[in-house]
């Protein structure tokens, strides 16, 4: 343990900044790319369909962890996939996941039977009981997503931007599209199971929103997103501390909070743009 | 590993840029391309124009690879369109600047997203390629407009980047879909420098699809006219204005004339 001084005097203290802050940094990273396809939903879509691959993983008797990784990386890429082919626009891909997912999980969890509870285990982590080990694959997975993006911002925003002129330029767009998306169910499968789905979906997008409206580049916005949802999970941790609340969901408002205050400040300054 | 930025092949022994041969293309049981053949060579300034619904989108995204023709082959120097190698040879500026509300995205930022093609987007860009993005932006003169938002940008200027997205890997064949649609005077004239000095400096073939040729119909070397699938004209645009037809007020007078044609 460390000798931090309160409110992280505690070892569960000291485990919850460690993994949040690598959560902070990597969860809006990704959601920065998620957010500008109009991909807002899939850290939560990737969750309901995580439920189904736990199902599963109880039901065969092998690791749920595992199954649930499996089957969220195969849904993220199926949701691209439909809207690659231009089958589905990106929201309807990723309803025909979210709705199949969570029928398929049900399903599977009644031919489970006992097995029931087990799942939730799965599916909802809590920030105050990080394990050493579990902050250590936060960690690892951590600098995994920070590298994929500090390498493939550029060409990933040149998809973004214009898939057809990236194809036309030889770019791997599929290639890329499909690794952004398991990259996502990737981080989301990994770090629910330790944070919850609430945190981690939220943190995909809450803070790019606030970073959009602050940065003045591309570059900008994935620095200022990991910024704000870094600055959200230490000050939540304090307040919840303080006040006693829900560590998770004190975070997920105080990165709420920062996106409305950047939205109220955008609407003040274009207000006095028109004015002056 | 071969050097990514080699020089193209000598130009002279060069086959042409862009050749189509047969071209057939058609949505289920519709015709849209009927057997359309075409050659632009190096150093060619060609465009093609015809009225909404003569298929002159279907064959852009043919002879960029983007649309598998039902018959028919397109080559891009020398090379089938499916197997090319350097596909950065290709700029191509779309018909619609792509949704960016929201986006906060440089000007820079997305002119150098083009250059990655070219670098190989496992590659980091470096200060050469950091300084071909300045110099096509200066080519069409966005310069001072650099660290500026795209979405805040006027139609025009927003063009002019994607224009400049396409000429920052110095290509060998430029294709630009309707690029002046809706786009201001001053901001079209800067449009018509900036591909005259690409064809006739750097001896890019260049395959404009328009509705609106006056800004540029004395620079160019061919006139291609598409109607309902079929290549109808295929000429110096001085054949055409002899006969009457004035492309500047395209819109109203060349369908008029086609109507003649049958």
């Amino acid at each position: 343990m460390l000798p931090l001084p309160w409110p992280f005097d505690r070892q569960y203290m000291q485990l919850a900044l460690a993994a949040g802050v690598m959560v902070g940094a990597c969860a809006p990273l990704v959601g920065t790319f998620l957010v500008q396809k109009r991909l807002s939903l899939m850290g939560d879509g990737i969750g309901h369909v995580a439920f189904a691959g736990v199902a599963a993983g109880l039901l065969t008797g092998l690791s749920p962890l595992w199954t649930a990784l499996v089957v969220a990386v195969l849904g993220a890429m199926g949701i691209e996939w439909l809207r690659l082919r231009r089958q589905a626009s990106g929201d309807l891909a990723l309803a025909v996941f979210f709705y199949s997912g969570i029928a398929g999980g049900v399903v599977l969890t009644g031919l489970a039977g006992s097995l029931n509870a087990g799942v939730l285990t799965y599916l909802f982590g809590s920030i105050l009981t990080v394990s050493p080990t579990d902050a250590a694959w936060i960690a690892g997975l951590g600098i995994a997503v920070v590298t994929v993006v500090a390498l493939l911002w550029r060409p990933l925003l040149s998809v973004i931007l214009d898939e057809d002129a990236a194809r036309v330029a030889g770019l791997p767009v599929e290639g890329l599209s499909l690794g952004l998306a398991a990259l996502a169910a990737v981080t989301v499968v990994a770090a629910m199971r330790i944070v919850g789905v609430l945190l981690i979906a939220a943190l995909m997008v809450l803070p790019v929103g606030t970073a959009q409206r602050i940065a003045t580049s591309f570059r900008a916005t994935l620095v200022w997103s990991a910024v704000v949802g870094v600055s959200s999970v230490v000050t939540g941790l304090v307040v919840a501390r303080v006040a006693g609340l829900a560590p998770g969901a004190t975070i997920v408002l105080f990165a709420a909070a920062s996106f409305v205050a950047a939205s109220g400040a955008g609407l003040m300054r274009s207000h006095h743009r028109a004015r002056g | 590993m071969p050097d990514p930025l080699a020089s193209p092949p000598d130009p002279v022994a060069s086959p042409p840029a862009l050749e189509v041969d047969r071209l057939s293309f058609s949505y289920g049981r519709n015709p849209v391309l009927d057997c359309v053949s075409l050659r632009v060579e190096a150093g060619e300034f060609v465009a093609l124009a015809g009225p909404n619904g003569s298929g002159k989108s279907t064959l852009v995204r043919a002879v960029l690879g983007l649309t598998r023709p039902s018959a028919g082959d397109v080559r891009l120097f020398g090379e089938k369109v499916d197997g090319l190698t350097s596909r950065w040879r290709i700029g191509y500026v779309p018909q619609r600047p792509p949704l960016l509300e929201g986006v906060a995205v440089t000007v820079a930022e997305a002119v150098a997203s083009g250059r990655v093609a070219r670098r190989g987007w496992r590659r980091r860009l470096r200060a050469a390629d950091h300084e071909e993005v300045d110099h096509a932006l200066a080519s069409v003169a966005l310069s001072d407009l650099a660290g500026a938002k795209l979405a805040e940008l006027s139609g025009g200027q927003q063009q002019r980047a994607f224009i400049a997205r396409a000429l920052v890997n110095r290509p060998d064949l430029l294709v630009l879909d309707e690029p002046v649609a809706g786009v201001d005077a001053g901001s079209q004239e800067s449009f018509r420098a900036s591909l005259v000095h690409m064809v006739r400096d750097h001896r890019t073939a260049v395959l404009l699809v328009s509705h609106e040729l006056g800004a540029v119909a004395d620079d160019l070397d061919r006139l291609l006219v598409l109607r309902r699938g079929r290549v109808v004209f295929d000429g110096p645009p001085a054949e055409l204005t002899a006969t009457g037809v004035n492309l500047g007020v395209h819109r109203e007078d060349l369908p008029l004339w086609l109507e003649g044609i049958g």
